[in-house]
């Protein structure tokens, strides 16, 4: 169909696409069916064009009230998928704590409630500096591997460990790596939101007790870090500290779970 | 957790859609099935306040442009008896012959053309979404929509005396 630009009532394609597709607002909308009425040649083959989508509409709109299987069950689909890690995490989580009151402790590294949680966040807070501002290698092993990345960084920590899904908070999961700490292996797990803003959580078995969150800001980055079941995490971004409270929550929220079936 | 009951609130949509591109239930629902597993396994990738409609579309698009051939295949080639299980629910007959004229004209669009009249006739994404479920332009998606509409039309030739053959192609 040709435009002329003089006559403002007539309509451009795109214009015309929209009517048919009701994405016109109700005062365009009329303007369309006006000149389609003045239009019979015009009108026909918009309105068939409109015709079309409402036959189509009736052939399977009849879907939109079917009941659903309930194999098509978001909650039985989370369940179904992740029964067996859960399981599996259960007996790693047996295995750390036992880990943790028999060897840890036991080994007399010296690492009491106060000093593991003084070297936490400072060596987290280290590593997030070092790798963040990476911009070719930011991690080891990419998130497309996550099934092998949460393997191999469990295999190397010696205890079940796995990514937390940020996605809540707006970051994705990058990837992860394996470091170097006092106390053995520790691992990093990098997110980056769309806004390229990162965070590192950093896990590494460490001596202690339980602890409640705790809060440090040095330097333009926040770390908030935990001791829960011989695990030290620390979350670590430069994130305003109530983001960061939530991503830390989240991250909290998801290891619990993931630790009853 | 909320995005896990937005993704449940487009099921019905994404049924639909897919009932449209497999033309069977059955292997509708596992194309479904196959979208919300990879979704929900994948929820890290997809990032808070963006478009999750789009995002779910999507998946389900490229997974049945994977395995149209084989997973999602029916059997055998579709019969007109069929096609006649989509329309019980329209049992006059001048209805029933216009749905499945229909359904035949949409087999012999392309499937570029096909699938944007699926996605913003049945289905009601912008065409913002469109593109980007489909990865292409947004004038693409328009000049894909307004050939697929007319040659929708020309197939199905209602009543249309040559008088209206004035309306030919700007197909540039």
């Amino acid at each position: 169909m040709t435009r002329d630009p003089m006559t403002r009532d007539r309509f451009t394609e795109d214009e015309l696409q929209a009517w048919v597709d009701r994405h016109l607002d109700a005062t365009r909308s009329a303007e369309v069916e006006a000149w389609l009425d003045a239009n019979p040649d015009a009108a026909k083959r918009w309105r068939a064009y409109r015709r079309d989508m409402d036959v189509l509409h009736g052939v399977f709109d009849p879907v939109l009230a079917e009941p659903v299987q309930d194999r098509l069950n978001p909650a039985a689909i989370r369940a179904r998928t992740w029964r067996p890690l859960a399981a599996r995490a259960a007996a790693a989580v047996l295995l750390v704590a036992l880990g943790a009151a028999g060897g840890w402790l036991a080994r007399g590294d010296g690492l009491g409630r106060d000093e593991a949680a003084q070297t936490l966040p400072k060596d987290a807070v280290l590593a997030h500096r070092v790798f963040v501002a990476e911009v070719r290698h930011p991690v080891e092993v990419a998130a497309d591997q996550e099934v092998h990345l949460v393997a191999w960084l469990s295999k190397r920590l010696g205890r079940s460990i796995k990514a937390p899904h940020l996605t809540g908070q707006g970051f994705e999961l990058m990837g992860g790596r394996l470091l170097a700490a006092a106390g053995g292996p520790a691992a990093q797990l990098m997110y980056q939101n769309s806004e390229g803003r990162r965070l590192t959580l950093y896990v590494r078995g460490t001596g202690g007790g339980d602890t409640a969150f705790r809060i440090q800001r040095a330097n333009g980055v926040s770390a908030f870090y935990w001791i829960d079941r011989g695990m030290g995490y620390a979350l670590i971004g430069d994130l305003e500290r109530g983001r960061l409270l939530d991503a830390a929550n989240a991250v909290y929220r998801e290891l619990t779970e993931y630790r009853t079936p | 957790m909320s995005v896990e009951r937005d993704i449940e609130a487009l099921i019905p949509s994404l049924r639909r859609f897919a009932r449209a591109l497999c033309r069977d239930a059955h292997l509708a629902d596992d194309l479904v099935q196959d979208t919300l597993e990879r979704a929900l396994s994948r929820l890290f990738l997809w990032r808070r306040g963006s478009n999750l409609r789009a995002w779910m579309f999507t998946i389900l698009r490229n997974l049945f442009i994977n395995g149209r051939r084989t997973r999602y295949a029916p059997a055998a080639t579709l019969t007109a008896d069929q096609w006649e299980v989509l329309l019980v629910h329209l049992p006059e007959q001048p209805a029933r012959m216009e749905a499945l004229d229909l359904l035949r004209a949409l087999d012999r669009l392309t499937e570029d053309q096909r699938e944007v009249l699926l996605l913003v006739g049945l289905e009601g994404l912008t065409y913002d979404e469109a593109a980007r479920v489909l990865d292409v332009p947004a004038g693409t998606v328009m000049s894909r929509l307004s050939r697929g509409r007319e040659a929708l039309r020309r197939l199905l030739d209602r009543d249309d005396p040559p008088k209206l053959r004035e309306v030919t192609s700007n197909d540039s």
